[in-house]
């Protein structure tokens, strides 16, 4: 993993990923870099939170490991599961090749061997550091999800009673997002950097778009990103984030568009706004302010 | 140097721990005291609201000529709410006006509670503290051991595995039931008045049971979430918190936009989907009812159920046309009344069946 000897190094390096971070989160990234504490992201949808992630794991030259959170997620489907299946051909295989020669005890140690052992995200994470493991929207997990976080991030091990406790060799980096529909627990946040993911300025977002569509004329860029800073602005039901103001830009690029009008920006306003209430709001808005 | 900002941090309002502070320490070491700034932002926040108070408590630290940036407003301590007699301390039992008393609550149950006196109001509150004692659940995405349903593979395979392979009896499993949240919006404006109070304790009481399932917001030209002040213990305690955050106590009503508030801060983001939502209002709307309507109408999109409560609508003689009411009808799944302890029970009826 390279060494990035201040925030402005990290911050050039995301920049090369395709990602412009500002001055907080390039920040945050070389603290976590360097302390070994993972970052806890917030902010609303569409902000880049998850694409941080993937920037800085592609900085880093690391792999990126992604545990989706969802409700109802369980230890089974983050940290690890047993192969039962594998475990019983196992034991009918033993059976019949040795019947008899082997141990009860044996054959049980045999069966809670590492083979049969199925690594799920968290565990893939300590095996494989170093990596970038993100936490997606840990806010849509119940929170009693949020213990099982607890000793990854704290320790970087994971503990399966059968076998003992796996701890990485290099601490994984690891990114925790959340759209904050439920506030974490704090146990969570002590342990992790906090950063509030704001929506970029105007100048910020033609960059990114550059960035991101390079066939994008520069003054179609900084009229989708004007237009998008004027939609937050209104009082809309999902204001929309970097991700809409990308898809937006791509759209305009697909149509060839050389400037964004108010007929063309009414007609490609599904692209960016997802409600049909937001829609009505900002018809004839753009390009008339 | 490191205590004297945890010091004035803390002044400001900030949860500096001691753990946290260690790690601004270690972090200001690894990239020097000229980014102060974004470590302490980094390692001593953990809510958009801390980073509020700490930049204030920045920004004063910077400028101490000026004096402290940031203070708390207090306001003066308003008593809105009537205080509850203990319902005369049950002393001695044994008389006979103890059948008297039984029928009492049942036709307590069936007053309506703005013609109530002060000592027949706390027994009305005790009689509601029993109404949220209930379990209000939906079906989780988890699985529990259960006599029939699925087949539950895990656990049959696992029964195998200890028969040395040999096939056994299935084992079956059920969705195991989640609690379901609560949100209540009570309309706190002038013509709902006499029932705020005892919609309060409600909902109170609801919190008491359930804390994390429960979510409390007031309606009136503005919305105010309610919830922390309801989470403290002594009912009492929790109401005065709760006047002191009310700001428009018995003003006028701008339901429209502190629904849409709602819908738009917290609602669209997560509090409202899957949630029973039941909001308490006479439905008089100052401004446009129309809006009202859409308004409501995206409510019900986003929540399992919602319930619409008016304590005129068990009043005889009853017809919805309160111009908000009107408008706001076709989007509810049920309008009950809630003028009478009976009547919210038949709430929490309503609720139980999203």
């Amino acid at each position: 993993m390279p060494d990035f000897e201040s925030p402005a190094a990290l911050a050039a390096g995301l920049a090369d990923a395709g990602y412009l971070a500002d001055e907080g989160l390039a920040m945050a990234g070389f603290l976590a870099l360097r302390l070994h504490r993972p970052i806890f992201l917030e902010g609303d949808a569409g902000v880049g939170k998850t694409a941080f992630a993937a920037a800085l794991a592609e900085t880093a030259g690391v792999e990126l490991i992604r545990l989706q959170c969802y409700e109802g997620l369980d230890a089974s489907h983050a940290l690890y599961d047993w192969d039962f299946a594998r475990q019983v051909l196992h034991l009918r295989a033993v059976e019949t090749a040795a019947h008899g020669t082997l141990s009860a005890a044996d054959l049980e140690a045999d069966l809670y061997d590492r083979r049969f052992l199925l690594a799920r995200p968290l565990l893939q994470a300590v095996e494989r550091a170093p990596c970038v493991l993100l936490v997606d929207e840990v806010d849509r997990a119940d929170d009693e999800f949020e213990a099982y976080l607890l000793e990854v991030l704290a320790d970087a091990a994971v503990t399966v009673p059968e076998l003992g406790r796996i701890t990485a060799a290099v601490p994984p980096i690891v990114v925790v997002t959340s759209n904050r529909t439920r506030e974490v627990h704090d146990a969570l946040k002590r342990r992790c950097l906090y950063h509030w993911v704001g929506h970029p300025t105007p100048q910020r977002e033609t960059a990114i778009l550059r960035r991101r569509l390079p066939g994008l004329d520069e003054r179609l860029a900084a009229q989708v990103a004007a237009a998008t800073a004027h939609l937050r602005t209104l009082d809309l039901v999902k204001p929309p984030g970097v991700a809409e103001a990308i898809d937006w830009a791509a759209a305009l690029g697909a149509l060839s568009a050389d400037a964004l009008t108010t007929e063309l920006a009414d007609a490609t306003l599904g692209v960016v706004l997802k409600v049909r209430e937001d829609i009505a709001l900002a018809t004839g808005v753009i390009g008339a302010q | 140097m490191l205590s004297e900002v945890a010091g004035k941090l803390r002044a400001a309002g900030l949860p500096v721990t001691l753990d946290r502070l260690a790690a601004y320490g270690e972090a200001l070491d690894a990239v020097g005291v000229g980014h102060a700034y974004w470590v302490g932002r980094l390692t001593l926040c953990g809510s958009p609201e801390d980073i509020a108070r700490y930049d204030a408590a920045f920004a004063g630290a910077k400028s101490a000529a000026r004096g402290p940036a940031w203070q708390v407003r207090r306001l003066p301590e308003r008593s809105l709410f009537r205080a509850t007699m203990p319902p005369s301390a049950a002393a001695g039992d044994q008389d006979p006006a103890l059948a008297v008393r039984a029928t009492d609550a049942e036709v307590l149950r069936h007053r309506d509670i703005a013609t109530l006196s002060a000592d027949e109001r706390a027994e009305a509150a005790a009689l509601l503290a029993q109404v949220a004692a209930a379990d209000i659940t939906r079906p989780g995405h988890r699985h529990r051991p259960a006599g029939h349903g699925d087949v539950d593979r895990r656990r049959s395979v696992r029964a195998m595995l200890r028969a040395g392979g040999e096939p056994r009896p299935l084992r079956r499993q059920a969705r195991a039931p989640r609690p379901r949240r609560l949100v209540l919006l009570v309309d706190v404006s002038g013509s709902m008045s006499p029932y705020a109070d005892a919609l309060l304790r409600l909902a109170h009481a609801f919190t008491r049971h359930r804390p994390r399932w429960t979510e409390t917001y007031t309606l009136g030209t503005r919305l105010t979430r309610l919830t922390p002040a309801l989470r403290i213990r002594d009912v009492e305690t929790a109401l005065r918190e709760a006047g002191r955050l009310i700001p428009d106590w018995r003003g006028g009503t701008r339901l429209a936009d502190g629904v849409a508030a709602f819908v738009r801060r917290d609602g669209h983001r997560g509090v409202a989907r899957r949630a029973a939502v039941v909001v308490f209002s006479d439905g008089w709307e100052s401004a446009d009812p129309a809006r009202l309507g859409a308004t409501v109408a995206h409510l019900h999109r986003l929540a399992a159920r919602t319930i619409w409560v008016s304590p005129h609508a068990g009043r005889p003689g009853f017809a919805p046309t309160a111009g908000g009411l009107a408008a706001v009808l076709p989007h509810v799944d049920a309008l009950v009344a809630g003028h009478t302890v009976a009547a919210l029970h038949a709430v929490l009826e309503e609720v139980r069946r999203a």
